[in-house]
């Protein structure tokens, strides 16, 4: 029986797995559920483990950089969306903390398996994979997986380990260090962004499957069916959880964002594209789309399963999502939506994140645009709208041929070896997702002061400034952003490290989450404690982040989105007003003026 | 008239909420390997394929138990094991043709779905997509035959 002074353990499974690759060994070892009480679990708990130990300024591809898989006290139970884990690592693209989320039935399946988390340190002889059987667990040898995609990898993991198991795994990106290959599980679902399956790569390990058959238990049953119930029920009233992304997914948001004036096109030098209707949800849903598909545990559904059939481009699978449609569409300028759709399923069998490849093929179209960059080079002419251009360079990345060698670095790296880093459309070397924040102030600021560089899932104040959820705010208004980047950073580190899916925040709170944590485990996380919590998980981020040199001078945006005005559409002339919020920000998180976390508000959030 | 759980396979979406309901409910845990309602997802096929215990009107397992502990109860038609009866001899779990009937080491009984004896079953409550459905047998049936019939009026008035 898992106890904690002489009280059972609920809600976590109280198990860590620990693999040491260099040495071949697995062990397991008890949660230390102190850490797990001021952590909970997911982003926030593996983070915790991530800093105490390993040094800031480790090299991301070095033995001693580690992995970690972390589910939360939610994974694998019902509700709302409870079927996500974070993996947490030293970004080999940023050279901050990276924590990178997926869904799928992966995640719940490690739960079932009796574990909130696994990490791996050191560095496999050679190509290996880990499978677990509950506590039946090995590394054995992948010699005959390694340079196989991910679809393929997993097929051959269930024929020849358990037809049951859950895989998640790298393809040919993970391998060849591109810097934003992911982790993809179930086939389609990752943990896409700021390079965590090039961290797997660099340690030889190319695939983790797990068959669990215990369960996962709760502290006090009945209320937490209630909890769960009441969630349920807002779930289904909420326009965006009940009818936006299950009708749509989340393309939905092409046309809207595109209306808004807001959609970054052919490397955010406009910010409309005539071609948004043709790659929009609408065109997905009467063109390519199959069926809506869920997460384990989730009642919202926003995956798209999608196959293609023509004589251009053929293939199945899941997606492409939103963001992945803007960067290989509108920020490559890029209508064709076969190709797009294309270029994604590329993406997943190899591995790669699809908002920083598109991204970084985006720069690289600006580049040859101002004649930086030559078509013997590229080995192609390459110009903005060129959908083969872009389905070519998306196959060449992963694999690293030509060109792609290049592309396989980022956009910044990229844009810097020519000397114009500018022409980067990246925060702390991480591509943007595709929201211009020129004229949406808050995300301007989230974007930031995101602890993994630019991301729409640390503080997506987009909801509020855009979809009016919880409320509307002005998006060109600057006051009293601060303290609503705070709330929603630090709120959606409380859902990261809870295992519940981000998208069910449309329509819950801190209330529901507070009752979802408090009846799942049996302790008091109410919802100042819950609040105070993602504080606590944001500030040992930036600490982090600070240790590995990652310093306050890099909380800005690209000159682009803060002198040069929006040269097009509803939010022409606009501008990134960040000198009018980050003062307020740094002071609103009980920083110092120059943006470090002071030590009285560390030792106040048991930090120090 | 009896009532069964009624499963409309293009409405699912693969969400396995149903195994966690039952499993919760049933068992105290989230632990679909004791699910009672299986909710299997092709991955490639994109086809999501529920199944569960269809309350036959002259059970396999039924028949097949040497110590009666399994009866069908009417007017409700659930298919019940009597746990003290139940010796975990595994014979009703070789007689089902559907699999729907488990052994479980950890009570050395079997156990299969009871529609939840009586309350609405979990796994209808907590379905997102209404692709499970307590209803009288007759009533998806005359929807079916509905939808046909209104196929063969919109042909009929063509021709």
């Amino acid at each position: 029986m898992k106890k904690r002074h002489g009280r059972e353990i609920k809600g976590w499974q109280g198990k860590v797995l620990r693999v040491d690759l260099s040495a071949g060994t697995c062990a397991s070892e008890e949660l230390n559920i102190d850490w797990a009480e001021k952590f909970l679990g997911g982003r926030g708990l593996a983070t915790k483990y991530f800093v105490e130990e390993v040094a800031a300024d480790v090299d991301p591809f070095a033995p001693e950089n580690k992995l970690i898989m972390a589910a939360g006290p939610l994974t694998g139970t019902y509700g709302a969306a409870n079927g996500r884990y974070m993996v947490v690592t030293k970004s080999p693209l940023t050279g901050t903390i990276a924590c990178s989320n997926s869904g799928g039935y992966f995640p719940s399946e490690l739960r079932y398996a009796g574990y909130d988390m696994i990490i791996f340190e050191g560095k496999a002889e050679y190509p290996s994979y880990l499978q677990i059987k509950d506590d039946k667990v090995q590394l054995v040898g992948a010699m005959h997986l390694w340079g196989k995609s991910t679809s393929e990898t997993e097929d051959q993991i269930l024929a020849e380990f358990h037809g049951d198991a859950k895989v998640a795994c790298i393809g040919h990106a993970g391998e060849n260090l591109v810097k934003f290959a992911g982790i993809i599980n179930d086939k389609h679902r990752a943990a896409g962004r700021s390079g965590v399956g090039a961290v797997m790569g660099s340690k030889n390990l190319k695939a983790v499957a797990v068959r669990g058959t215990g369960g996962v238990s709760v502290a006090t049953p009945k209320a937490f069916r209630d909890a769960s119930m009441e969630a349920y029920g807002l779930l289904k009233q909420n326009p965006v959880s009940a009818e936006g992304l299950p009708a749509l997914g989340t393309p939905v948001l092409v046309n809207v964002i595109n209306q808004l004036g807001a959609l970054p096109t052919r490397n955010f030098q406009q910010d409309t594209f005539a071609g948004a209707e043709a790659i929009s949800g609408e065109s997905l849903a009467a063109t390519y789309l199959k069926r809506n598909k869920a997460c384990m545990g989730c009642i919202i559904g926003c995956g798209r399963v999608t196959g293609l059939k023509g004589a251009r481009f053929q293939g199945e699978g899941e997606g492409p999502e939103y963001e992945s449609i803007w960067a290989l569409g509108a920020a490559c300028g890029v209508d064709d939506l076969a190709a797009i759709t294309k270029a994604n399923y590329i993406c997943n069998a190899d591995g790669m994140d699809p908002i920083s490849l598109g991204a970084t093929i985006a720069c690289a179209m600006e580049l040859a645009e101002k004649g930086l960059i030559s078509q013997e080079e590229v080995g192609m002419p390459l110009q903005f709208g060129d959908a083969d251009a872009m389905v070519r360079l998306t196959e060449m990345t992963g694999k690293r041929e030509g060109f792609g060698d290049k592309l396989a670095l980022g956009s910044y790296r990229l844009a810097e070896s020519y000397g114009v880093p500018e022409l980067s459309m990246t925060v702390k070397k991480q591509e943007f997702p595709a929201y211009d924040a020129r004229g949406v102030q808050g995300m301007a600021l989230n974007y930031a002061t995101s602890n993994r560089g630019a991301c729409h899932v640390r503080g997506y104040l987009i909801s509020p400034e855009v979809l009016g959820l919880p409320e509307k705010l002005d998006p060109q208004v600057t006051d009293g952003k601060a303290a609503w980047a705070k709330i929603f950073q630090d709120f959606t580190a409380v859902v990261d490290s809870s295992g519940v899916c981000l998208f069910t925040t449309f329509a819950l709170g801190a209330p529901q989450f507070a009752k979802f944590c408090s009846t799942a485990t049996g302790m008091d996380f109410n919802e100042t404690a819950l609040m105070e919590l993602g504080d606590r998980v944001y500030n040992l981020e930036r600490v982090f982040n600070l240790n590995a040199g990652i310093d306050p001078s890099q909380d800005t945006l690209p000159k682009r989105l803060l002198q040069e005005p929006i040269s097009d559409g509803p939010l022409k002339g606009e501008l990134a007003h960040l000198d009018q919020m980050l003062p307020a920000y740094y002071q609103e998180r009980g920083w110092s003026e120059g943006g470090i976390p002071t030590d009285d508000k560390l030792q106040a959030l048991g930090l120090a | 008239m009896q009532k069964l759980i009624r499963i409309e396979p293009s409405k699912c979406i693969g969400c396995k909420t149903c195994e966690l309901a039952c499993s919760f409910k049933n068992v105290g845990e989230f632990m679909p390997s004791r699910t009672r309602i299986h909710n299997e997802v092709f991955l490639d096929e994109a086809k999501f394929i529920t199944v569960t215990c269809m309350q036959c009107d002259d059970p396999w397992c039924e028949k097949a138990c040497p110590k009666a502990a399994i009866t069908k109860e009417m007017p409700s038609g659930v298919v019940y094991v009597d746990e003290n009866r139940c010796v975990g001899c595994r014979t009703c779990v070789s007689a089902c043709p559907f699999g729907m009937i488990k052994y479980v080491a950890a009570t050395g009984k079997v156990e299969k779905c009871d529609l939840c004896a009586g309350d609405t079953p979990e796994c209808v409550a907590f379905c997102p997509t209404q692709c499970l459905t307590l209803d009288e047998e007759d009533k998806p049936l005359r929807q079916k035959v509905l939808r046909f019939v209104n196929t063969m009026k919109d042909g009929h008035q063509e021709v």
